[in-house]
């Protein structure tokens, strides 16, 4: 064995390193970056991996709604509302008929509440398998997507059973809905009910307790309840952080308290427990559903307000007063009453509200949207600071930001 | 429960004649204050022991162009978890001195909802961290949701026969 000769090393002094240059990294993150779920830009200070701060530009998709809706007749603003939380458009649909109805104090028969209660579920549980399974598609699964993508594909063609459409659904009317529930829509709820829970328990079984998932989710992106509170959060992220507010239970509407469910709460307030609390609702819904469908009133499916309900076709050709109703409606002729109205309902990011000022007039004087994810959105650079950048991009799709909602 | 006319008559108390115009608009307790009271208010009804009233649902902005002297109108949306209670509180101010404090210091929440109210109706919020727009553009130089910004007209009416393709 020859002998190694060590090559004498120079190594310089302590004194003649250059001295180290403390940078950070600026990271743009967005506008149109895949991982980030819609239009919104994240302009990251990064100490390496490390996030140090975070500044977020939002309004990219804004379409100025609230402007518009001060020019539309009340029953046209319903188009407005489902292209803000695009992956819960009924929720938003009712919240406005709701809104309205409570305005102009129509009572809604029950067999209308009970359909709105069942495709607002449906949303729900659309809305929160997204939700859940993109978290899936950003920590590296992605098989889970795809194969719960076939049940929102279930969901759909109900939408499109009841009202037509399938993503901007325009779904049901000032006093109730559009049409009664069709067999075929009856059928499909009741097939869905059937082959949805194998599906989600199959899909729990993938993710829930799975160790790869469980460790790239827990402690991602903590927000304690008091700093929660504090910026607004509402819905399942508010849950997953410890507080049971859900409007559905705290103010019931469109006959809630007609139902049996219970409301997930986390702890945390990490990726992990936000999580579990959308799989949890998704039980609950499809719960909901069940005992909506089961105990579906049989009776009128919309209210008799003819100022502000279309009369059905057969009548509009036949009847006089139904054609003055249908001319009036259609051209915009109704005058509202004066007053405001603040109405609530659990979109599927949590409350959205709806704040409607009204002069009289034949479109609202101000009317404002309580938009969940623009107010929650706002935590995002807290929530993430200090962690990777892989994290952020967990904590920012398990808060389940849209952005036709933020920016409105 | 808490009552309207508890937490009315409460205010009264505390703040006298600085609260006014009070209303219940289908069971929402509606009032009014100053400018000056704004956030003592605000702070007044958190702070509260009983009622406890700490969590800001929503800001926004009103504008009444014919109202002269209080042009615009702050809305804050208030809600207590603990007795399911919500509470709406505004404030009128003057296009002439369109400045009001800013809540951030209270509720973290407040910061992007006074950008958008800035933004829309450029009602300015003192004390603000960044008041900057936030859904339109900087280099916009109106604020679009004030009244004199009209819309096209979609009520029509001028139904003049061109538009119906007569």
């Amino acid at each position: 064995m020859a002998d190694i000769e060590l090559l004498p090393h120079n190594v310089p002094s302590q004194s003649e390193l250059p001295e180290l240059i403390e940078e950070l990294t600026t990271l743009n993150l967005g506008p149109t970056h895949p991982a980030t779920h819609g239009i919104f830009q994240n302009i990251l200070q990064m100490d390496g991996e490390k996030i140090v701060s975070g500044e977020q530009t939002i309004g990219y998709i804004h379409r100025a709604f609230e402007k518009i809706a001060e020019r539309r007749p009340f029953y046209q603003i319903t188009t407005l509302t489902d292209r803000m939380n695009y992956c819960s458009s009924p929720i938003n649909n009712f919240g406005w008929h709701m809104t309205m109805e409570k305005f102009l104090q129509i009572q809604v028969p029950k067999r209308a509440q009970y359909i709105r209660v069942i495709m607002m579920e449906l949303a729900r549980i659309s809305d929160h398998l997204i939700c859940n399974s993109i978290l899936g598609v950003d920590s590296g699964a992605f098989s889970g997507f795809l194969y719960v993508m076939q049940k929102r594909e279930d969901i759909y063609e109900i939408y499109e059973e009841v009202c037509g459409a399938r993503l901007t659904t325009n779904m049901g009317r000032i006093g109730g809905m559009e049409r009664d529930l069709s067999s075929t829509a009856l059928r499909k709820i009741r097939e869905f009910i059937k082959t949805f829970p194998p599906v989600l328990r199959e899909f729990e079984k993938l993710m829930s307790r799975n160790r790869i998932f469980m460790d790239r989710v827990i402690n991602v992106g903590p927000i304690s309840l008091e700093r929660a509170l504090s910026y607004g959060f509402t819905g399942p992220n508010l849950r997953a952080a410890g507080l049971d507010y859900d409007v559905r239970v705290m103010e019931p509407y469109s006959s809630y308290e007609d139902f049996d469910f219970s409301i997930p709460v986390g702890q945390s307030g990490d990726t992990f427990d936000r999580y579990n609390v959308r799989m949890e609702e998704m039980w609950q819904s499809l719960k909901i559903v069940e005992q909506a469908l089961e105990n579906l009133p049989e009776g009128p499916y919309y209210a008799d307000t003819p100022e502000y309900y279309l009369p059905p076709k057969k009548e509009v050709y036949n009847n006089m007063e139904a054609l003055i109703y249908h001319f009036k409606i259609v051209m915009g002729e109704i005058d509202a009453p004066i007053g405001e109205v603040y109405h609530a309902v659990e979109g599927g990011n949590g409350e959205l509200g709806f704040y409607l000022i009204s002069d009289g007039g034949r479109a609202p004087y101000r009317l404002h949207f309580r938009r969940p994810s623009f107010i929650y959105y706002q935590a995002f650079p807290e929530m993430c600071k200090g962690s990777t950048l892989s994290d952020a991009i967990l904590t920012m799709s398990s808060l389940n930001v849209i952005a036709g909602e933020l920016d409105a | 429960m808490l009552s309207n006319q508890e937490v009315a008559e409460e205010l009264l108390g505390k703040f006298g004649d600085q609260v006014f115009d009070f209303e219940e608009p289908y069971g929402f307790l509606t009032l009014s204050t100053t400018r000056e009271e704004i956030i003592s208010m605000l702070e007044f009804l958190n702070q509260h022991k009983t009622y406890q009233i700490n969590f800001l649902t929503d800001i926004t902005g009103v504008h009444y162009p014919d109202n002269e002297g209080k042009e615009f109108a702050v809305v804050y949306h208030l809600h207590s978890f603990i007795h399911n209670f919500r509470i709406r509180i505004k404030v009128f101010i003057s296009e002439a001195d369109i400045h009001i404090p800013t809540a951030t210091g209270l509720y973290a929440s407040a910061n992007w909802m006074e950008r958008e109210t800035y933004d829309f109706y450029g009602i300015l919020f003192d004390g603000h961290p960044n008041l900057v727009r936030i859904l339109n553009i900087e280099e916009m130089d109106y604020f679009p949701m004030r009244k004199e910004y009209a819309l096209e007209d979609a009520t029509r009416e001028d139904k003049i026969d061109a538009l119906f393709g007569r």
